[in-house]
């Protein structure tokens, strides 16, 4: 199945199993993403091997960033009729706290679209939704449906 | 082995020990530079967000700038200590190649008491080429480590690139920390 395919079959299931495991990076680092209480929340489970300082310890600013931008992405194949894996223009994340070693959390609120390019807001946190570990913003270059 | 020996620097230069996802994607300093560093990362099919293309997500672009900026970051401090991202911003500029390394290289352009301030391209083949460019701010750590380790300028450093603020206790107002900067 190509990944159009799987974007396709993902959403007529309402199941994203299957579009975060054709994604290598995202079964890496162990993303998943699924409909909770009408929100689409992705979740990055803790594994040791995604530290990036041992001494806290806390998740690598790299993969919160990765975590951040998949999130937002999976938001858009949810929503928007992507005929592709949208192409990210650029990232831009704030890290307010460490990630400490548990399951990590994100939504992303799609802020503007237009017809080839979306903004997209994104929230990241683990116990509590209030106390976000980073938030970011990202633009998305889309291809708009036939 | 190369890769090996470049892995083994990047722990014992910055980190005093393993750090697990540097590790992981087996990153290593290609170069190191008066201001910054050069690093790599080499192409691996895990590494990939679109299946069809086979190019790097880039979230490893992320991860790649994060970890070559930090290192800059810390590199560049007096005596290198421990520093924190507050902030990253990357700009994709063109499709990776699929198959290929990437190499970031990093440069603390400003230091101040409290932050510093790093600029990074992405590229492949070649600098004039860059795949991605960023911004990031860093925040000095100091000397605490976690709430109950303090470390002195004798103790192995041991923390990362990690995020956030090591303290998490009650954040000071964003004001506050932007005159931290003193920029």
């Amino acid at each position: 199945m190509s990944i159009l395919e799987t974007i396709v079959e993902a959403r007529r299931r309402g199941d994203f199993d299957i579009l975060t495991e054709a994604i290598p990076y995202a079964r890496y680092l162990g993303i998943t993403a699924a409909m909770t209480d009408d929100r689409l929340i992705s979740s990055l489970a803790y594994s040791p091997r995604n530290l990036g300082n041992p001494a806290l310890p806390a998740l690598h600013g790299g993969v919160v960033g990765a975590f951040l931008e998949l999130a937002a992405t999976f938001e858009l194949l949810w929503h928007l009729e992507c005929l592709t894996i949208p192409k990210t223009v650029n990232v831009s994340i704030d890290y307010l706290r460490p990630a400490g070693p548990a399951t990590s959390h994100a939504r992303g609120i799609i802020t503007r679209y237009g017809r080839r390019v979306v903004n997209v807001r994104v929230a990241a946190w683990q116990e509590d939704e209030a106390r976000p570990i980073a938030q970011g913003h990202a633009h998305f270059l889309i291809v708009p449906p036939d | 082995m190369q890769d090996e020996r470049g892995q083994t620097d990047v722990m014992r230069e910055v980190f005093g020990q393993p750090v697990a996802h540097i590790r992981e994607l087996g990153i290593r300093i290609e170069a190191r530079l008066p201001r910054g560093v050069v690093m790599r990362l080499p192409y691996r099919e895990e590494l990939v967000g679109n299946p069809d293309s086979g190019v790097l997500h880039g979230g490893a672009v992320t991860t790649l700038v994060d970890s070559a900026s930090g290192f800059a970051a810390m590199a560049a401090l007096p005596e290198p200590g421990p520093v924190a991202t507050l902030d990253l911003r990357i700009d994709y500029l063109r499709p990776a190649v699929a198959g290929e390394d990437l190499l970031v290289r990093a440069d603390c352009y400003r230091l101040t008491k409290r932050i510093a301030f790093v600029r990074a391209e992405a590229y492949q083949r070649s600098p004039e080429d860059p795949v991605a460019a960023a911004m990031g701010t860093f925040m000095i750590t100091g000397t605490v480590m976690t709430k109950d380790t303090v470390m002195t300028k004798d103790t192995v450093m041991t923390t990362g690139t990690a995020p956030g603020r090591p303290d998490d206790g009650a954040a000071p107002p964003k004001a506050g920390r932007a005159e931290e900067g003193g920029a």
